[in-house]
């Protein structure tokens, strides 16, 4: 741990260096922000019903309150528990959320789901359950650093959880991706989960062995290789993403896991080949998939020459990335405003294309905005990860940070034809459960991680 | 590792930088060109929201929209069914649109570009976008008298204002009724479409503008100016008087209509031919001023132009690059010059006018929902192909041409009448194209007007211009009287 900043922090809290702010004054800060982010939560359900509807109903009220009473729940709980934590986060995970139910029962209106049959209202429930997590994690979890002490049970738990939807009887296949399991009337992700107790496994594992991967190996072409032995992790990492690609049949995830490991293990080590060869390895594990995979074949295709009357029209086809390439363009600089756009006219529009129902209706303007959100949420968490003491939180809060800004690329770069698109969902808007906890999840320990930095006698960052 | 850190999160900026980029390809530069996909089933739908704005004759609409209760919301309607079907064209939902629908689209469904701000003041204040009006230049006794007159024949009237280039009337037969490809049931629609495709007669294709028929003896306009203005010769300019002339080159001969001379002695003047429609002294003369003095003239008259009124005008055509057989043809409009009914009224509203050209168009005035007026009518000109001496002198020879010439039918009592007969040959035994060109009054010409009767009027190699297309001239001339 030579961390220079942590070094010279724990040493000269001198002069020339501003006084920390008053920790109540981030609280107020958060509850002025959070009382705005309501008041638009609820403005946007209004303009979906005048939009859509032609008239306002107490609908507000239900899609707007769970929300909002857990929101101000966590909030509470932040003053008592974490009074030092980032009074940005949780105001932009509840806008994000907000948004995401405003838009869901936009296309409900459209698709005439009404009562338990409303997606809207089930993503408040879940919306409701995953801040309640969040509330206990962060309740629970008074010392990040306990988590390094999980590090092997989080692999453990990590390997359960994406072998799960494999297992006959729970494991349900939707969409031609096996990434569910089934429960009574609810299905779930595991795989959104599984991300979280990746990250922590990550950190902890890397932070003990990051000595043994970084100093030692081969010079090559200008680059230190690690050990044969040394590239055991990336090799099982590659394995587990590979097989996501195999049996799940989802790219989206696989990437998602790989590009995780990759970036975590390059902060830790400080090692441009661990990147290269990561990059590589996926590279070429994707051009194998494939030459060898039809669905992998099918979705570079699709992405390639999308406006193909034989893709567009094949099963399985270009149809939905076209009709959501349709929708953004019909929304163009300023939308079509809210409730006033054809958004569920492309498949899936609630939930993997949210992103394009909400361009649709809400323009560039919308989509830019919505970007700088995720972009600012991702900027707090990289904050943590620069000022804070301990490898193992920097770690943490990095992986964390990336997960969202690499699902959020992963998926709008899907939508937006950047990539090739696979099916993930877009954080805190998207409808599912499973994403909604996890992200929460993410909410939560960052806010953690930022209120541990904050604690410790140190440099204002 | 805050080296590393600073490098990811140049990546993680570079990836939403990315974001921000393609989404700004999509919705912004790509925007237009998606937005024209036909598997676009938005702009379909979005079309559908928006009260297509009508189109006007004398502040009547004769082609609008009427609120349904459907989920298409309007229905197009076309009050006066088939009478302005070649001036409206039609529109259907999602199967194209024809004519003024189609050229005016920009306007009449709110999207041009002087209507944007309209477009965002209702997008905010929540209303339903709404079209603009489109007001023609037709003048609807005009083209009732065009539409009647013309009967069951096929074929096509336009008639202009010598002095503006409005277009009065514009008919073309056989027609449709438009309100059948209204309709909201599209496998009717595809029906009706495909069986009016396959009809006789083409009753789809604006004859008006977008037919080319040989010009028969209405190019003798363009034959007599050209050797009036630019060979300089005078109207009693001689040619020899021959009852056949043999094609140089080639073993066909050319006979003037009746078979014998024009007129009696052994050469006859240009004037005599023109008002007697000979033409053999029009080929002698053709031969002799050339191909290029012949071709300029009609190209000066708009031949070989690309115009819109606002819908696309297929250009006439004089060749270039032919024989003395082929010149001789084409200087009484036979061989291989064609010619749009359009362009054979544009050579009669350019005498009338004095010699210079107005561009024709059929839009008065495009007026927003608000009232307010995007484009209006203003008189341009095309060219002036003609010397105001040389245009009363033509003007002279057509009023001799109906008063006692090949034009007789077209006479109105107590006001002299402009004109030229066509009779042009379309092959072998096939039945004749009828034409007849004209303008009243002479002195001060209101209307300028071309006929054109397909397939002989229905009386095979008997009819002629004269007998057949000059009475329909005429009673739109007269109707013309009276404006």
């Amino acid at each position: 741990m030579t961390d220079v900043t942590a070094a010279v922090a724990t040493e000269t809290p001198t002069k020339g260096v501003r006084r920390i702010r008053v920790p109540q004054k981030l609280r107020n800060l958060e509850l002025f922000l959070i009382i705005l982010v309501c008041a638009f939560n609820a403005f946007a359900v209004v303009l979906v019903q005048f939009g859509a509807l032609g008239y306002a109903d107490s609908t507000v009220v239900y899609l707007g309150a769970g929300l909002s009473i857990l929101v101000f729940g966590m909030h509470i709980a932040l003053r008592f528990v974490a009074t030092n934590a980032d009074p940005f986060i949780l105001p932009i995970a509840a806008l994000l959320n907000g948004i995401g139910i405003a838009m869901i029962y936009r296309i409900d209106i459209a698709e005439k789901l009404t009562g338990w049959e409303s997606t809207a209202v089930r993503q408040v429930v879940w919306t409701a359950v995953a801040v309640a997590i969040s509330i206990a994690v962060i309740l629970v979890i008074r010392n990040h650093r306990v988590l390094q002490r999980y590090t092997y049970i989080a692999m453990l738990v990590a390997a359960v959880l994406l072998l799960l939807p494999m297992l006959p009887g729970i494991g349900q296949e939707i969409n031609g991706a096996r990434v569910w399991i089934h429960v009574g009337s609810f299905s779930f992700q595991p795989g959104e989960v599984a991300k979280i107790a990746l990250a922590v496994f990550f950190a902890g594992y890397l932070v003990s062995r990051r000595d043994s991967l970084s100093m030692v190996g081969t010079k090559f072409l200008g680059m230190r290789f690690p050990r044969a032995r040394d590239l055991g992790p990336i090799l099982v990492l590659w394995a587990l993403s590979m097989s996501v690609i195999i049996f799940q049949r989802d790219l989206g995830t696989a990437l998602l896991y790989f590009g995780l490991f990759v970036v975590m293990i390059y902060v830790a080590t400080g090692r441009a080949s661990w990147v290269v060869l990561g990059v590589g390895l996926f590279l070429a594990g994707g051009v194998l998939a494939g030459q060898v995979l039809t669905y992998v074949n099918d979705r570079f295709t699709n992405w390639f020459d999308a406006f193909n009357p034989a893709n567009y029209e094949a099963v399985g086809g270009s149809y939905q990335l076209v009709q959501g390439l349709f929708g953004l363009a019909s929304g163009g600089m300023i939308g079509t405003g809210l409730g006033q756009g054809r958004p569920d006219i492309t498949p899936l529009a609630q939930s993997d294309y949210i992103i394009a129902s909400l361009g649709e209706e809400l323009g560039l303007a919308g989509m830019f905005a919505v970007l700088a959100l995720y972009l600012l949420f991702i900027a707090r968490g990289f904050r943590i990860s620069f000022a804070g003491q301990d490898d193992f939180g920097r770690l943490l809060g990095v992986g964390l940070s990336f997960t969202v800004a690499l699902q959020c690329f992963i998926v709008i770069g899907g939508v937006t034809r950047v990539i090739p698109l696979t099916g993930l969902t877009t954080p805190f808007m998207a409808a599912g459960g499973s994403s909604l906890v996890a992200n929460w999840i993410i909410v939560a320990l960052l806010l953690r991680l930022s209120d541990t930095v904050r604690n410790q006698p140190r440099l204002v960052i | 590792m805050t080296r590393e850190l600073k490098r990811v999160s140049v990546v993680v900026f570079l990836m939403f930088l990315t974001l921000f980029v393609s989404t700004t390809i999509i919705q912004y530069f790509q925007a237009g060109n998606l937005d024209g996909d036909a598997r676009n089933a938005r702009s379909i739908y979005a079309s559908y929201d928006t009260e297509r704005g009508p189109i006007l004759v004398d502040g009547q609409p004769i082609a609008l929209s009427v609120p349904t209760t459907d989920e298409f919301k309007y229905q197009r309607t076309y009050p006066a069914g088939p009478l302005y079907s070649a001036v409206t064209g039609y529109y259907t939902l999602g199967q194209g649109s024809s004519q003024i629908e189609q050229s005016l689209n920009d306007y009449l469904s709110g999207t041009s570009e002087s209507q944007f701000l309209d477009y965002l003041n209702r997008l905010v204040t929540g209303q339903n976008p709404q079209g603009a009006s489109v007001e023609l230049t037709i003048d609807p006794v005009l083209q009732q008298t065009a539409y009647d007159a013309l009967g069951d024949q096929r074929g096509a009237v336009v008639a202009i204002e010598p002095a503006t280039g409005r277009i009065l009337a514009m008919v073309s037969k056989p027609d449709y009724d438009p309100n059948s490809l209204a309709v909201h049931d599209t496998q009717q629609v595809i029906d009706t479409y495909d069986t009016l495709l396959a009809a006789d007669g083409d009753p789809l294709i604006n004859k008006s503008i977008n037919a080319l028929y040989p010009p028969g003896s209405t190019f003798k306009i363009v034959t007599t100016a050209a050797a009036v203005q630019t060979a300089g010769l005078g109207v009693d300019h001689t040619e020899p008087n021959l009852a056949r002339l043999p094609l140089p080159g080639s073993s066909n001969t050319v006979s003037n209509a009746g078979g014998g001379t024009c007129g009696g002695g052994d050469t006859t003047t240009i004037a005599t031919a023109f008002v007697l429609s000979c033409n053999i002294p029009m080929a002698e003369l053709g031969m002799e001023i050339g191909e290029g003095a012949l071709g300029d003239m009609a190209d000066s008259f708009g031949f070989g132009a690309e115009l819109a009124v606002p819908m696309d005008v297929s250009a006439s055509l004089y060749p270039r690059g032919l024989d003395d057989a082929q010149v001789a043809l084409s200087a009484f409009g036979q061989g291989s010059d064609v010619a749009t009914p359009l362009q054979i009224a544009l050579l009669s509203a350019a005498v009338a006018n004095g010699g210079t050209l107005m561009t024709p168009t059929l839009v008065d005035e495009i007026r927003a929902p608000d009232l307010s007026v995007l484009e209006s009518f203003e008189a341009k000109e095309l060219g002036t192909p003609l010397s105001s001496v040389t245009a009363s002198t033509l003007s002279a020879l057509m009023v001799d041409a109906v008063e006692s010439g090949a034009g007789t039918n077209a006479r109105i009592d107590g006001v002299s009448v402009a004109g030229k007969t066509g009779t042009a040959e379309n092959g072998e035994g096939d039945p004749y194209t009828l034409w007849f060109t004209g303008f009243a009054p002479a002195d001060n010409p209101r209307v300028a007007v071309a006929v054109v009767v397909e397939d002989g009027g229905g009386l095979g190699q008997d009819g002629t211009g004269n007998e057949v297309a000059a009475p329909i001239a005429q009673r739109v001339l007269e109707a013309g009287l009276s404006r």
